[in-house]
């Protein structure tokens, strides 16, 4: 295989390197400009949904606004994180957000740092979600359970399970923890724990120790399964396995 | 859809999941919806995520998931047809089938749906019934052409 390509360019005028071909937005994050961004995520692909993550790209003398996340760096490229037209774009984009997730905190805080006090938009009724895709693509790409996608278009999108059946859920909590707007809930009661916004109530496994709960036995047979691990791996929590 | 029939559909795409568009058109085709059944068994025989099949089948206007009618009736509300009259034509259509747009009538006849402008503006208000184009529409024509389907 070939050596990997290095590339230098400029971000807000100071010089950076990176890879050939990585994202903008997580080598600029990582040399610690700040970006909003809501719809983005290491541990899974790109998709650009969000829109926040504007930046100004200089390349060969042309300058445009573009999503960063999913920009592939280049050498010689000129970044702007923070021009008068990026901060316009954001807050328009940010009072849309607003008025799909008006009770997302994080959403809220990013408005108001940009100065936006209410959305001009009427609100909507969609729970909070933002569209953003994190959850399906953590659930595919991550999970690797496939249990949501993307469903219908237009102003009939959203996301969910198939035919509102989430018989594919594992119910591991990783769309929960991913999710922007915090608006996928989880509840634990007694040995049971359910995914609220996809429905899905599954039964945990009891620690043979130490009596507590702590993981859905659909999960773990899963993983079992998919990894090939002992029957009984799962029988001690991990609080107990790591103390014998 | 009987398991043969899906078969014979499947092997024409060699069981490739990358043709899974052309395998639900095919599916629409037949069927005149895609009955969820039939879902969960292109799913299971090309062994993807009913996820992915679901996301498709929910992102083209072609497709449908409940039972069309034998006659789709698109009538036309772009411009030129709206300002000769679309919308009366349509709310004829409404009535008479007892159905909303978008709409399937119970004895799976018809289907009433809308388009925006299919390209012969001169001839509005424009009614499109299977693939045939009716022109120059007013509520009684409207009316007068359902009898012709059955
Ligand atoms: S909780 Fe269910 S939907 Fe969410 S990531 Fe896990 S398997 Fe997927
Ligand atoms: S539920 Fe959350 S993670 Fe999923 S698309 Fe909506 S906002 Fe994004
Ligand atoms: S983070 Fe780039 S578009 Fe959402
Ligand atoms: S507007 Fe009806 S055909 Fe053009």
């Amino acid at each position: 295989m070939a050596d990997k390509e290095m590339v230098r360019f400029a971000i807000d005028g100071q010089e950076v390197e990176a890879e050939k071909g990585t994202m903008l937005l997580p080598v600029a994050l990582e040399y610690g400009f700040e970006i909003p961004h809501l719809c983005y995520h290491e541990a899974v692909s790109p998709y650009g949904a969000c829109r926040l993550c504007l930046v100004e790209v200089t390349k060969r003398g042309r300058t445009r606004l573009t999503t960063s996340c999913n920009y592939p760096v280049d050498e010689g490229i000129d970044v702007t994180t923070d021009s008068e037209d990026i901060q316009r774009a954001r807050r328009m984009i940010l009072e849309l957000l607003l008025a799909r997730a008006p009770h997302s905190e994080r959403i809220k805080k990013l408005a108001y740092e940009a100065g936006i006090k209410e959305t001009r938009f009427s609100l909507m009724d969609v729970g909070d979600c933002i569209l953003c895709g994190l959850c399906e693509r953590v659930c595919r790409e991550v999970v690797g359970a496939d249990a949501i996608s993307f469903i219908s278009r237009g102003d009939k999108r959203d996301v969910g399970p198939p035919f509102a059946d989430p018989i594919a859920c594992i119910a591991c909590g990783a769309c929960v923890y991913i999710c922007p707007t915090d608006c996928i809930k989880m509840e634990e009661r007694g040995d049971e724990r359910t995914i609220v916004k996809w429905n899905r109530t599954l039964k945990m496994q009891e620690c043979k120790s130490c009596g507590k709960p702590f993981a859905p036995l659909f999960q773990l047979n899963w993983i079992i399964d998919k990894v090939n691990l002992p029957k009984d791996f799962y029988d001690l929590c991990p609080v107990c396995r790591a103390g014998r | 859809m009987k398991k043969a029939q899906l078969e014979k559909i499947l092997k024409r795409y060699d069981y490739q999941d990358s043709d899974l568009l052309a395998i639900l058109q095919d599916v629409q085709t037949q069927e005149n919806y895609l009955p969820r059944k039939t879902l969960e068994e292109v799913a299971e025989r090309l062994a993807i995520p009913l996820a992915r099949v679901y996301k498709l089948a929910t992102f083209y206007r072609t497709f449908s998931l409940t039972p069309r009618g034998r006659h789709l009736i698109n009538v036309c509300l772009g411009t030129a047809c709206h300002v000769r009259g679309a919308t009366m034509v349509l709310e004829r259509l409404k009535r008479d089938l007892g159905v909303k747009a978008g709409g399937t009538t119970k004895d799976l006849r018809f289907t009433l749906d809308t388009v925006r402008c299919i390209g012969c503006c001169s001839l509005g208000p424009v009614v499109v019934i299977n693939e045939e184009i009716f022109g120059k529409l007013n509520q009684e024509k409207a009316a007068k052409l359902l009898k012709e389907y059955n």
